[in-house]
């Protein structure tokens, strides 16, 4: 029983279901494998360079909404590999910026239902999300996104300290610190998820309706000729295509310099680091800006640290001590109570920083190359959104509007799209 | 913590200094188009490779200057070799 087809040829992927499970406990039958290994063929309709969760959730999109399933999705290494897998997990939608709110709960929105969609367990866990302030100046940032969220119909407020050192006893919240708390931004439908198994899920989502996934197939070069897209070449050979889109992250400017595109990316590393489990204690996200930490718990125990970005620009992975010291005393500061605690790893993924914090998706000068890149510190939480978006771009040939303001045009329009205050920690 | 060999100062720890970005040379005022000034201001080259940037030693000598770097490896080309 390890692969089962239908009538069309095409594999069907198992149901997962307590009776399914049951049943191949019982009858002891193989499961089948949840994507397959392809030939690559010398054309596809639309090629996808980045098999994270970006360039996973347009090729689902693509298929499930819009019926498109000739579509190749390339990687040089393995789902999920990049930025999709190193992140900590945290999905929320309280933005600065109107156009950041409505595009993050959107994401949210998708987020909610998608282990009922993709018949995959991705064990979100809506807790709430906690943005301390220590100083009077985000404080104010704070009321700001506060109204702006509740416009759009988000849930957010702030909260005083008191009702923080309810919402997470462990916190310090007296005045005796560097940094006291003064109070925080309380975005209840904030929460973490698995991020694997969401690769994991949408892989196997759009494998299951005929798109080809490529792992180990690095992109060497696209070819343009009379201003439009007309071939890859990969590290398995050439693939005539109409479209291709640029998912990647770390190396978005990488792939779009082959296209002739230039963008305004430049890739810095974020390092992140990971405790031994302990017993459930910290209930909510807690994030904090003055400190550069943010911190939450996963069902398994572990306290997941994430920081800002490292100081200047590089592609290296590798973790640092200096990141660890700092990183140990913030965190310190705010939770005393874990000095204890054993850091079990660290380590880095690459951020591609555009000068306002916001992402760049659309089309760009070379027709056929599209881009969904620029994801900074922020692109997990916007996987399903911004695959859903772009799928409905490649289809449709117009952008829809949830994402029309985060055009590559808008540097040379002077729209931009101002997120700093509220994308990420410590800029 | 990479080294950065500081032309006046020595090698010193990169937490000193400040990376001031990828060395562009600025186009004519006079002369430049809309366009051109918005690559001047926000397109970068952003290599996987060799690049020529400006760092600031901000806790040193307080002086601007180049080095070439391994974006990859963080290797120093220019000056002493930081490690």
């Amino acid at each position: 029983m390890g692969s089962e087809r239908r009538g069309d040829g095409r594999r069907r992927p198992a149901r997962y279901s307590a009776l399914t499970l049951l049943r191949r406990g019982l009858t002891a039958s193989p499961w089948p494998r949840s994507w397959q290994a392809h030939e690559l063929k010398p054309s596809y309709d639309v090629v996808i360079v980045g098999a994270g969760v970006h360039g996973l959730a347009a090729a689902y999109y693509l298929a499930v909404n819009h019926g498109i399933t000739d579509v190749a999705v390339l990687d040089k290494g393995y789902i999920g590999g990049g930025g999709s897998g190193r992140n900590t997990a945290i999905l929320r939608s309280n933005y600065l910026t109107p156009e950041g709110v409505r595009f993050y709960q959107r994401s949210l929105t998708l987020y909610q239902d998608l282990a009922a969609q993709l018949n995959f367990n991705v064990m979100f866990s809506r807790r709430g999300h906690l943005t301390l302030a220590h100083t009077d100046a985000s404080l104010r940032t704070m009321r700001w996104r506060a109204e702006v969220n509740k416009l759009q119909h988000v849930d957010s407020e702030v909260i005083g300290p008191e009702e923080v050192k309810r919402l997470a006893p462990y916190l310090d919240v007296t005045s005796r610190v560097r940094y006291p708390i003064l109070g925080a931004l309380y975005h209840p439908p904030g929460g973490i998820i698995r991020h694997d198994a969401v690769n994991w899920g949408y892989a196997r989502g759009a494998d299951a309706r005929g798109v080809h996934i490529h792992q180990d197939t690095e992109v060497l070069g696209i070819d343009v000729g009379a201003g439009r897209v007309q071939r890859v070449r990969t590290s398995r050979g050439d693939i005539a295509t109409p479209v291709v889109l640029n998912c990647t992250a770390g190396w978005a400017t990488t792939i779009a310099d082959m296209a002739g595109v230039g963008l305004p990316i430049i890739t810095h590393p974020l390092q992140a680091a990971v405790t031994e489990p302990v017993k459930m204690f910290l209930h909510t996200v807690v994030v904090s800006g003055s400190l550069h930490v943010y911190v939450s718990q996963t069902d398994r125990g572990e306290l997941v640290f994430g920081a800002s970005v490292d100081p200047y620009p590089s592609y290296s992975t590798r973790g640092s001590l200096e990141f660890i010291e700092e990183l140990a005393g913030h965190v310190l500061e705010l939770m005393p109570s874990i000095a204890r605690l054993r850091l079990l790893r660290q380590w880095a993924g690459l951020c591609d920083m555009t000068p306002d914090y916001s992402p760049i998706m659309g089309v760009t000068p070379v027709d056929g190359f599209l881009v969904d890149v620029g994801w900074g510190t922020y692109g997990f939480k916007a996987g399903p959104v911004s695959g859903e978006a772009m799928a409905e771009l490649v289809a449709t040939g117009k952008t829809p509007e949830l994402i029309a303001p985060f055009a590559l045009s808008r540097f040379g329009a002077g729209a931009l799209v101002g997120e700093k205050g509220a994308a990420s920690v410590g800029h | 913590m990479i080294l950065i060999p500081c032309p006046h100062c020595g090698p010193r720890n990169s937490s000193e200094f400040r990376h001031a970005g990828e060395v562009k040379p600025r186009p004519d005022v006079g002369t430049v188009t809309p366009q051109e000034w918005r690559d001047y201001l926000y397109t970068r080259r952003n290599p996987a490779g060799w690049t020529t940037e400006t760092w600031y030693h901000a806790s040193g000598c307080r002086r601007f200057f180049t080095l070439t770097r391994h974006t990859v490896t963080n290797a120093i080309r220019s000056g002493e070799a930081g490690r």
